[in-house]
């Protein structure tokens, strides 16, 4: 019987030959990731009255959430990380001006294929745009695994997810992950691996990837995959990572799946998940001329440079509309400088943006909150009730496209009109 | 017969997500007592005070989903909350509750049969479910997850037990 990514790639961290799902692993995860709940593993170590880290080079720190500080107290924390990474030599350390966590550890070439990779936040999914398994933990577990290297894992089933393409004129994988979170709802996929087959994704940039495997989170999944290839080679090469630092993990051909569900991307409209749960997904034309305050073009899933770039290709020469504010908030410090030099920035500035620096700025609450009943388009991957500001605002959530579109007209609206 | 740990139900729907539980601007905290002050906050202070006079929280499916937030499960402990149980959990949301020493119920009927305001007992060892009168099964916990859950969570877990046999190694 065949083999799924996930039961080959827990094995291999379990360091046994092979395991069957339902199966509970001690796994020694790769890579540990921790962003703004560092201080949190910080203070549980102090509790645990142990200063002993299985392997420090595991470690990767990433001040995102709330860059730079707001208040005192998150001052403090950030320095207590600070100070930890310099006493302890965590090489992998971003402070408060590189961006979002899981943009930044893929830009540094640290996400492989093959690797399992655990990490404070739920989207940790998205390394699985590179072929690794990663996946969301709580503080206190992160912190057994900077003590102790392992942590306990439930061998999950797998999903199979076809997508075929190309893509229908100004629908992007955003769209098709919105139709699938939709069709399959918000535990459509839960303690399972997602796994992204059909013609879409062979041959997909690594930027969809992450879209497609950040998104996956939003079924429940445990992890979410795209099988490595050309593509993934040359992103890594880039990064200077070569080939010989990694091994390749694939599903087997008659791996065996507990479900599976395909999209036609091909027939696909852009598609809008409405408030307040990722999960109530409509087509754009059931939900055009809704009336928005705000536009939030940011986050680990639609914040890339290909998003921005995206965005730009509409706005170019345009105006938001009076009474919209447009807030843009780059990824990644790589991101911003690309989109500098080759006038991405200004175009967005020049149609009426607030560009702020990266992170995840308004996805975590972090400035660009809302009123009491207002509304904002955001290309995030929530939409739950008071997740930017009051809890009686409403977010609904699009392609960076459609984000564009609906800016410019001050409601929400077809990018293929722009196009 | 083993200690049974339950009280009075405070009973919610599906999907049931950590932004609604425990919102992200009271993450700066990590104490379950100022937690437990904001937790179901979104939902207004009616539901917050009943969430404070009971020991049990019940839920439809997919309790816990959204973020990875460990609060999401401290805050309950924090409210006075000795039990969760619902049709499903989202996998971080389990997780944070085992490792928070929460437990938590994977139990449709149980979720189904009780009333908001009822009573709901759990005999752990036992896997049972009493409420409305009723007696319901659930699978026990592995052995694994079931000392991590008896220490009181993940981090008392390893101080008890990890943490000194791995001092005692590296003595002999
Ligand atoms: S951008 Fe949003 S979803 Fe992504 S890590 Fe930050 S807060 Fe989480």
């Amino acid at each position: 019987m065949g083999k799924t990514f996930a039961e080959k790639a827990l094995a291999r961290a379990a360091g046994v030959a092979e395991v069957r799902p339902g199966e509970i692993v001690d796994v020694y995860p790769d890579l540990y990731m921790s962003h703004m709940a560092s201080w949190r593993c910080i203070r549980t170590m102090e509790k645990l009255g142990t200063d002993k880290i299985y392997d420090v080079d595991r470690i990767a720190m990433v001040m995102d959430h709330i860059s730079p500080a707001q208040t005192a107290k998150t001052a403090d924390d950030q320095r207590l990380c600070r100070e930890f990474a310099a006493r302890n030599g965590i090489k992998k350390f971003y402070d408060v001006n590189a961006g979002i966590a899981h943009v930044v550890l893929t830009e540094e070439g640290f996400i492989r294929p093959g690797m399992v990779i655990i990490g404070t936040d739920s989207h940790t999914t998205i390394y699985g745009a590179l072929g690794a398994f990663g996946t969301g933990v709580g503080f206190s577990e992160l912190t057994a695994a900077w003590v102790t290297g392992k942590l306990w894992m439930k061998v999950p089933l797998s999903v199979k997810v076809v997508i075929e393409g190309p893509l229908a004129r100004g629908v992007s994988s955003k769209d098709v992950m919105l139709k699938l979170i939709g069709d399959l709802t918000a535990d459509g996929a839960t303690y399972c691996s997602v796994e992204f087959h059909g013609s879409y994704s062979e041959g997909l940039s690594v930027s969809d990837r992450m879209t497609l495997c950040n998104l996956a989170m939003e079924l429940g999944a445990k992890n979410g995959f795209v099988r490595p290839d050309e593509i993934t080679r040359s992103y890594l090469a880039e990064r200077g990572v070569a080939p010989d630092r990694y091994s390749e993990i694939h599903p087997d051909a008659d791996a065996v799946y507990a479900k599976s569900a395909t999209i036609d991307g091909r027939t696909l409209a852009p598609q809008i998940a409405c408030p307040h749960t990722v999960d109530n997904v409509k087509p754009i034309d059931q939900v055009v001329g809704t009336k928005v305050n705000q536009v939030f073009i940011g986050s680990c899933a639609n914040a890339k440079y290909e998003d921005l770039a995206e965005a730009a290709k509409i706005l170019k020469g345009r105006k938001i509309a009076s009474g919209v504010r447009l807030l843009v908030s780059p990824a990644s410090k790589e991101i911003v400088a690309r989109i500098v030099k080759d006038g991405i920035y200004s175009i967005l500035l020049e149609a009426g943006a607030l560009i702020t620096n990266p992170g995840c700025s308004a996805c975590a609450g972090d400035g660009g909150v809302m009123a009491d009943g207002e509304v904002t388009l955001s290309t995030a991957n929530r939409n739950f009730q008071g997740r930017m500001g009051s809890y009686k605002a409403e977010i609904y959530l699009g392609s960076p496209a459609v984000a564009a579109a609906t800016a410019i007209k001050g409601f929400i609206a077809d990018p293929r009109e722009f196009l | 017969m083993s200690e049974k740990i339950g009280g009075k139900v405070i009973k919610f729907g599906n999907s049931v997500d950590t932004d609604v539980i425990i919102p992200g601007r009271y993450l700066v905290s990590i104490d379950p007592q100022e937690l437990g002050k904001h937790a179901f906050e979104p939902l207004g202070p009616e539901v917050q005070k009943r969430l404070w006079s009971s020991q049990v929280v019940v839920a439809g499916s997919n309790l816990g989903c959204g973020s990875a937030r460990e609060q999401a499960a401290s805050c309950l402990i924090g409210a006075g909350i000795k039990a969760v149980v619902a049709k499903s959990f989202s996998r971080v949301f389990f997780r944070n509750c085992i490792n928070t020493g929460l437990p938590a119920i994977e139990c449709a009927e149980a979720a189904e049969a009780v009333a908001d305001g009822g009573e709901l007992w759990i005999d752990l060892e036992g896997g049972i479910v009493e409420a409305q009168g009723k007696s319901f099964r659930f699978a026990p916990y592995p052995q694994s997850l079931k000392q991590i859950l008896d220490a009181g969570g993940l981090i008392s877990y390893l101080a008890k037990y990890v943490l000194p046999q791995q001092q005692a190694l590296k003595r002999s």
